[in-house]
This record gives structure tokens, C-alpha cells and sequence, in this order.
């Protein structure tokens, strides 16, 4: 038989005067396969207009509806009403800046880290138009991609216990996004940049090893591997620097 | 009302409209970016399949060229594309996969050496080049000669599109997310800028600009049911239409991809069926082959679509709770193939449907998927009508796809497009004056903020959503893949009427802020006016060319219809108006595609005839001077140099 599914959806919209926050109850029919990014525009469309959430490509592709599901960040889109209890608690991500109701600024927060963490590749060469490719290896190609599928969804940097009390910590799709620059043999920074950037407490640094953004990372990134891979990788970049000022 | 100004504005932070604004930042202009999301969110993120490009390292592609890349390009638009805007586009798409290999794209590559693939059904065993190990690979795609689509596994629109913001990010170009544009200044024929609304707090902002660039993608939503993300409503093309100067070119040309699953109408790559996937019918027959012997599964996705639904029409559909549909086969690829190259496709299949593509079927039908008209513009991306306003990627008409675009040929036309446009929007701006007419750009914000007091405060009843919905169903019911007369002016009476509705929608809530429904509201005349003009213009067109299939009229009409339609909505007018213009310079004679069948009626003009009249005629519907003449880049007949027509001599 069909379930009512009670909703209880926290609500506030900051640029409205005097607006408090609270949380509003809603009831829906169950449908078969319903999934919250259908269950979220049915209760907009019929109960609430004003509702605020952010969907983009309703296929856990673009990282938009990231929100806490049930106490658990995760993406709604892509989250069936089926596998959920009858009553569905619904709460923006922490950590983000809210803009109203679920709807959170994650991008302008990601933005930031890619500037911070200068994610892009570091080269002296330029390109010529009518040179042929730097050829790669394909198992190297593979490796970054496994890295780059991150979605910047931002599950990860809420279920991450280091970020909720250090604002500036990269969290794991920083050290993520580190891992997949360290891996392309195109980006030219030395061991001794990547130590100075990441071997600090907001770097690879400040992760206390609880690897909840392993437990919730909706791509299933190999998050372990990474943040093993960077501690390795810094703990040689120490090595060397070292070494250097021996010789001095 | 806030004023920004900015050398050049850009409107749509995917990847047409960041490769733009970087060709822009690279020349010292300061350059805005607006967009209505995060630019990583933007639907180029979506796209899985991959990127054409002649670079010819796959063995499957050895002797691929620009040319051959451009025969399969002209062939698949059904002869309705601009024949120099293709070659533009084939000549400069081998560049543009290296430059993003340069920026930080990890492209699949060659590894030397023999590896098992399906190819027509069949598991064949192709050994690659190890002379060519570590350039970028290529997968099979439909409607092309070679192996020719770059990839990196199924998530190329993402991985393209990450390294082209890092960059962006590299190079500090501004960039406004949560941002709607709600109509341009203009005065005298020159676009000035955009009115803008902040999805943050509602506020209207005028952004005033040397030189205007839309790239907001598509309309696929008007559809309801499409494989695009909820934010293709037309905005882009709508602000465009808006002035009453701007012609649409070709809106009645939709593609409907083969492969939406069922339901949730997420698409499926075409990328599945390059690496062996196979449609099924209700009895787990492969049917394709015996629709077209040669092509089967990779013929163009005009011809698979119509396929699919005719031999659903006979029965052989399956029967769901969520309507007919067919499958699609990828079990005989192995799980190996689909945890990597195909991974994006398992987790979606596994996630919304409850399908495991390694040992079930996945349901399948022909879903919306890509829009090819849009706002015309000229070779050098500059609008029709209107000085200073530039459109590239999905949302423009460009116009190298003409009726049916090539699976990978618009990943790559976003790069392409933003390279080559990108460079012809900053040098109009180096020469243009910033005309920053601060009580134009007043008279342009109060229209809209008395827009916005209108829906909020007038005394009609009409829901929003409601009207939406309308539309969308005559657009599925009666403007899909196959047409008739009847039906569409049924959508068109339909159309109409909802178009008489549209002042009486209200909005429920006035809350400040983002405002959702209002969001909705100030988008849904654009969408009812776009829906008008998609059925009025294939109501017109009394042929059939690429995805546009006309029972009533199955030919394709070379003598009457070898031409773009162009549709403009005078600013108070009833009804748009529309005119013909000839596709553009022809060098390859209208033939056969070599798949799909159908009737031709030849034209019956000489290829000279036809060109002398292409400037002149173009050129009294609103079109700029290009920076070259027109034709330049075509070497004429290179084409004869290659097969068929090379063993045809």
C-alpha cells in the first residue's frame, strides 16, 4: 500500500525580514520509484512556492542538491523516497554559507579552494597549435580521472568532523583535488611548493582520520588512497628539504 | 538600480561561454561572467560520451582528416547546416582537444598493442599503433566514417569542463553565479548590455558591456521530458527573441536521442552504443540491422530514433507502467568496461532504475536531447540584427548542425565555438566605445521590475507550473519525432490560446529573495513564445530533413526547402514573422546520406546559382559583414579527394 510521507523541511530565507528559523511538515503521497528531486518540486509546485533547494542536472552528475537527508549528506536527486523511513528530515549542509531553506553556496566556497590550492597546471610550456599532444600514459590518464570525478557536491567537507571547527580547512575535495594534480605529470610544482601548501593543519595535515567523507562521497572517490598517497608523498618532500639545509 | 561595467559581458558560464570570456580575459579585456549556477554545475558537466575531433591515432581511425570529419558532419545536418561553419568547426576541433589536453584534460589514450571490441555485434579483436601509444584515443560514434569521439570514460563534459574553469579560475575572470539575464539593452540596433536579476536576493542589476555574448544552452525542457538539466528553459534564447531584432534560426530542428532510459529520462551516452551496446524489442530481437544493414545501432540519431519509434508503432515496443519503450544491451561488455569507460552510465542505471547494466537490459525510448536552432548568427558568432551581441554553443545558431547533429559534435563545438567566436567577440570589443547610457539601462530595469510587479500583483488566477505543463504537452504529443500537419496546428491553436493566458499568471508568493516561482513566472512568456514558434515553424515546413519528420510530407524537398527558417516576434506583435534564408555556401552537392532511406526532390538550381544569392539574401534578414567573405574557408571540393566520391572518379 502507498505511504504518506511526512516531510519535515527546515526553512529560512534570510533576505526575508524578521524571518526565523523553523521547520515546516508536509505530507505526500508515495509514488513508485519517487525520488526527492520529484517529492521536493511536487511539494513546491502544490504546497510551498517559495521553497528553496538547488537542483541542476537531477542525475548525481552536477553536484547541486547535496542536503541532509535524514541526518546524512547526500545527494537528494538520486536518493529514492523507498529507502527512506516514512518521515523524511530534510536540512541544508553545514559548513556552507545558506542561502535559504536547502539551498547552499557551495560554489563560491569551491571557487575559493580552487584559487587557494591553485588547481590548475602549473607549466612553463605553452601551448602550440600545431604540435601533437604531450603523449600520457593511459593507466596515468586513468588515475587522474579517478580523482577528477569529484562533483563538488560538498558531502565530504559537511560530514567532516576537522572542517565544522577549522572554517579553513581544504577538507577532502581539497586533498582530493591535490592527490589529482600531484598525479599529472603536466603540473610542474616541485615537492617543496605542494609541501608548503599542503603540509599544514587546513592541508592533509588537519584530517583527524575519522574518513567520514569516505563513508558519504556520493562518487565513491578513492579518498584513502589519495590522502595516503599525499602523506607519503609529503613525508618525502620533507626528506628532501631536509637533506637541503644539511647542506647549507 | 546596482551598474556594472564590464568590456565584454558573458551570459552562460558553461563551456561555449568560459572558452569565450577566456579568449576575452587572454587579450587584457576585463571580462563578466554571469550564470544562473555555479559554472562546474552548468549542463556541459552532463555530457559523457565525448568530443569529435579528426586527430586519427585510434587505429579505427587512421586517415581521418578534417575533411572526412566535415562529409560526416554535412551529411548528418541533412545538407541543412552552413557548409563553412562546419569546416570552421572540423578544421579547428583537432586543435581544441590538444589545447584542452594543454589545459589539463585527462584524455583517454592509445595504448599500443591488440584489445578486443564489438563492432557491429560482433566481438573483433583491432590492434593499436604502438607508434601512436600515449596520444588521445577515440570511440565510435554515429553517423561518422571513422573512430573519431576523444573521451575521458563517460565523464568528458565534466572533465573538459573542470579543466576549462581551473582556468578560468587561473586567469581571475569575474564571474557572477546566480544570475538570470532578463532582457538586453539596446538602442539603434547596438545591444549595450543586460538587465539581470540576482537569484540570491532578488535584486535587478544592469551589467552595460562593450560587446554582449549569450551561451546559456539549449531549450530542451520546453519539452517536459528530456534528457537536459532543468535549466535549458530557453533564457538565453528568449532574452535574444525579446528585442524583436534578433531572428531564431531553425527552431523546429529538436533532436531526440535514442537512448533516454526509462523512466527519469537521464540520457544514456551514445558512447554505449560506440563501444557495442545494441537495441532489443520486446522478444530481445536485434532489430536495427534490419532497418539499415550498414550503420545498424550507429546510424545518425535522427534516423536510430525514428527507427526505434516506427518499430515500436509495429508492436514490437515494450509495454511498462511508465509507457513503451525498448532496450538497450550492454551485458556481453563486461563489467571491466563498464566500471571504467562506462562507469558514469552503471552508477546512473544502478541509482535511478534499480538496473544493473552488467546483467540486465536497461530500458530505453527517444527522449528531447539537444536543440539545434537557436539565436542566428553569422560565421563569426555575431547575431543577426543586432551590432555587438554575439551567441555560441547550444543556444546559438551557428549553424554547423543544421537538422540533425552528430553524437560528440557539440561537446566539441562548445570549445571550437569559444575559441574561434571567443576571438571575434574581444576584438569587437577592442574597437567598440563602452556606451554606459545609465537612464537607458533605467528605462530597461523598470520594465522588468514592472514585469515583476505585475505577476506578483495582478488579478489573474493562472499557475505557473500549470502553463509550463501545457506546453510541454503539446510539444510531446504533437512536435516530436514524427509530425503531420494535423497535429501541429493543433499544438499551434493550443500554443496560441496558452500565449492569450500568459499576462493572467500570478505568482503565489511574494517572498524576497530567490524567489522560485517568480524565477519560473519571468521565464514562462520566453517558453510559451519559444514552443509557438518550434510548431509554427515545422508547421511550415512542408518537408522532411534530419530530425524533423513530416509524414504528410516524407521528402526531403531540395527545390522548395533547402533553406534556414528564421522567426522573429516583433516587440507587441500577435504573431512572429517568418522568413527563408538560403543555409549558406554550398561545396558539397545535396546526395544521399548513405542511411536512413527517404525520398529526395532534387533542387533545381546549379550550386553557382544557389551561392550568388546566399550573401544578399542573409544579409536583408540582419546579417553582419563577416571579418572575411563568406566561403573563405571552404576548399572548394576537397572533398572529391575522399571516399565514396574519391572511387566514384
Amino acid at each position: 500500500m502507498a505511504r504518506t510521507l511526512t516531510f519535515k523541511i527546515f526553512r529560512y530565507n534570510p533576505t526575508k525580514e524578521n524571518d526565523e528559523p523553523h521547520i515546516d511538515t508536509f505530507e505526500l503521497e508515495e509514488t513508485p520509484r519517487l525520488n526527492l528531486f520529484t517529492a521536493l518540486h511536487r511539494i513546491r509546485e502544490k504546497q510551498a512556492p517559495d521553497l528553496m533547494y538547488d537542483f541542476v542536472c537531477r542525475a548525481g552528475i552536477c553536484g547541486s542538491c547535496a542536503m541532509m537527508i535524514n541526518g546524512r549528506p547526500t545527494l537528494a536527486c538520486r536518493t529514492l523516497t523507498s529507502d527512506l523511513s516514512e518521515t523524511i528530515e530534510l536540512y541544508p549542509l553545514p559548513f556552507f554559507k545558506l542561502l535559504g531553506d536547502l539551498s547552499v553556496d557551495t560554489g563560491v566556497w569551491f571557487h575559493d579552494m580552487a584559487k587557494r590550492l591553485e588547481s590548475w597546471i602549473h607549466t612553463q610550456k605553452e601551448f602550440d597549435p600545431a604540435a601533437l599532444e604531450e603523449r600520457m600514459d593511459n593507466k596515468t590518464a586513468i588515475k587522474i580521472y579517478d580523482s577528477e570525478r569529484c562533483i563538488e557536491c560538498g558531502c565530504c567537507i559537511a560530514a567532516c568532523a576537522t572542517a565544522q571547527v577549522n572554517p579553513d580547512f581544504l577538507g577532502a575535495a581539497g586533498l582530493n583535488r591535490i592527490g589529482r594534480f600531484l598525479f599529472d605529470p603536466r603540473d610542474k610544482r616541485g615537492d617543496q611548493e605542494w609541501f608548503e601548501l599542503v603540509s599544514t593543519e587546513i592541508g592533509v595535515f588537519g584530517c583527524i582520520g575519522m574518513m567520514a567523507c569516505d563513508d558519504v562521497c556520493p562518487k565513491d572517490l578513492p579518498l584513502l588512497e589519495v590522502f595516503s598517497y599525499i602523506r607519503r608523498k609529503m613525508n618525502s618532500g620533507v626528506k628532501v628539504a631536509v637533506n637541503e639545509m644539511d647542506l647549507t | 538600480m546596482k551598474v556594472i561595467t564590464t568590456d565584454v559581458l558573458v551570459i552562460g558560464a558553461g563551456l561555449a561561454g568560459e572558452r569565450a570570456a577566456i579568449a576575452g580575459a587572454q587579450t587584457g579585456l576585463d571580462v563578466t561572467m554571469l550564470s544562473l549556477v555555479p559554472p562546474r554545475r552548468s549542463h556541459s558537466a552532463a555530457a559523457q560520451g565525448g568530443m569529435q575531433a579528426s586527430l586519427g591515432n585510434s587505429v579505427k581511425g587512421k586517415g581521418d582528416n578534417p575533411t572526412i570529419h566535415w562529409l560526416d558532419t554535412v551529411k548528418g545536418s541533412d545538407w541543412g547546416a552552413d557548409q563553412e561553419v562546419a569546416r570552421i568547426f572540423a578544421d579547428n576541433a583537432p586543435i581544441a582537444m590538444r589545447e584542452m589536453a594543454h589545459f589539463g584534460v585527462p584524455w583517454n589514450r592509445v595504448e599500443g598493442g591488440p584489445r578486443d571490441v564489438y563492432i557491429k555485434g560482433k566481438k573483433t579483436t583491432i590492434v593499436e599503433d604502438f607508434d601512436k601509444e600515449g596520444l588521445i584515443t577515440a570511440r565510435s560514434f554515429g553517423g561518422t566514417a571513422k573512430w573519431r569521439t576523444c573521451y575521458t570514460a563517460d565523464g568528458t563534459g565534466h572533465t573538459v569542463l573542470y579543466a576549462m574553469d581551473n582556468l578560468a579560475v587561473q586567469l581571475d575572470i569575474t564571474i557572477h553565479d546566480r544570475m538570470e539575464a532578463l532582457s538586453l539593452i539596446h538602442e539603434d540596433g547596438v545591444c549595450l548590455g543586460a538587465i539581470v536579476r540576482c537569484l540570491r536576493t532578488g535584486d535587478i542589476i544592469a551589467y552595460m558591456s562593450k560587446s554582449t555574448a549569450i551561451a546559456t544552452g539549449g531549450y530542451g525542457r520546453l519539452y517536459g521530458e528530456s534528457t537536459n538539466a532543468i535549466i535549458n528553459e530557453g533564457t538565453g534564447s528568449w532574452i535574444a527573441l525579446q528585442t524583436g531584432l534578433v531572428p531564431l534560426g531553425n527552431m523546429e530542428a529538436v533532436q531526440f536521442h535514442p537512448t533516454g532510459i526509462v523512466p527519469t529520462d537521464i540520457l544514456v551516452t551514445e558512447g554505449c552504443r560506440g563501444d557495442g551496446g545494441l537495441l532489443l524489442d520486446v522478444d530481445e530481437y536485434r532489430f536495427m540491422p534490419d532497418y539499415e544493414p550498414e550503420a545498424q545501432e550507429l546510424a545518425s540519431r535522427d534516423v536510430v530514433s525514428r527507427r526505434m519509434k516506427e518499430h515500436m508503432l509495429k508492436g514490437k515496443g515494450v509495454q511498462s507502467s511508465y509507457g513503451e519503450h525498448l532496450w538497450l544491451d550492454l551485458r556481453h561488455l563486461g563489467a571491466e568496461h563498464l566500471h571504467t569507460k562506462l562507469r558514469e552510465v552503471y552508477d546512473i542505471c544502478m541509482y535511478f532504475i534499480g538496473v544493473d547494466p552488467i546483467k540486465e537490459l536497461i530500458p530505453v525510448r527517444p527522449t528531447q536531447h539537444y536543440s539545434m536552432g537557436g539565436i542566428r548568427v553569422n560565421k563569426d558568432g555575431h547575431a543577426y540584427g543586432l551590432k555587438g551581441l554575439f551567441a555560441l554553443g547550444e543556444v546559438s545558431n551557428w549553424d554547423m548542425h543544421g537538422f540533425n547533429r552528430l553524437g560528440g559534435n557539440s561537446l566539441a563545438e562548445t570549445v571550437v565555438a569559444g575559441m574561434v567566436v571567443g576571438e571575434k567577440i574581444a576584438s569587437y570589443a577592442k574597437t567598440a566605445e563602452l556606451n554606459a547610457n545609465i537612464s537607458l539601462a533605467e528605462k530597461f530595469g523598470k520594465e522588468q521590475t514592472d514585469k515583476i510587479a505585475h505577476l506578483m500583483n495582478n488579478s489573474g488566477s493562472e499557475n505557473v507550473y500549470k502553463i509550463r505543463d501545457e506546453i510541454a504537452h503539446f510539444l510531446r504529443e504533437d512536435v516530436h519525432i514524427f509530425r503531420t500537419g494535423e497535429k501541429l496546428q493543433n499544438a499551434v491553436d493550443g500554443l496560441k490560446e496558452i500565449l492569450e493566458r500568459i499576462d493572467q499568471v500570478k505568482v503565489q508568493t511574494t517572498a524576497p529573495g530567490m524567489n522560485p516561482e517568480l524565477s519560473q513566472a519571468l521565464r514562462i512568456e520566453g517558453m510559451a513564445k519559444q514552443a509557438y514558434i518550434i510548431a509554427k515553424g515545422a508547421l511550415l515546413r512542408t518537408e522532411s530533413r534530419g530530425a524533423h519528420t513530416r509524414e504528410d510530407y516524407p521528402a526531403r524537398d531540395d527545390k522548395n526547402w533547402l533553406n534556414r527558417t528564421l522567426a522573429t516576434w516583433a516587440v507587441g506583435a500577435d504573431e512572429p514573422e517568418f522568413n527563408y534564408e538560403p543555409v549558406g555556401q554550398l561545396d558539397l552537392p545535396p546526395g544521399d546520406r548513405g542511411y536512413g532511406g527517404g525520398q529526395m526532390i532534387d533542387m533545381d538550381l546549379t550550386l553557382e546559382q544557389y551561392n550568388a544569392k546566399v550573401d544578399a539574401e542573409q544579409t536583408a534578414f540582419g546579417k553582419h559583414p563577416t571579418l572575411e567573405p563568406m566561403g573563405t574557408r571552404i576548399p572548394k571540393e576537397a572533398w572529391r579527394e575522399e571516399s565514396p566520391y574519391k572511387d566514384a572518379k
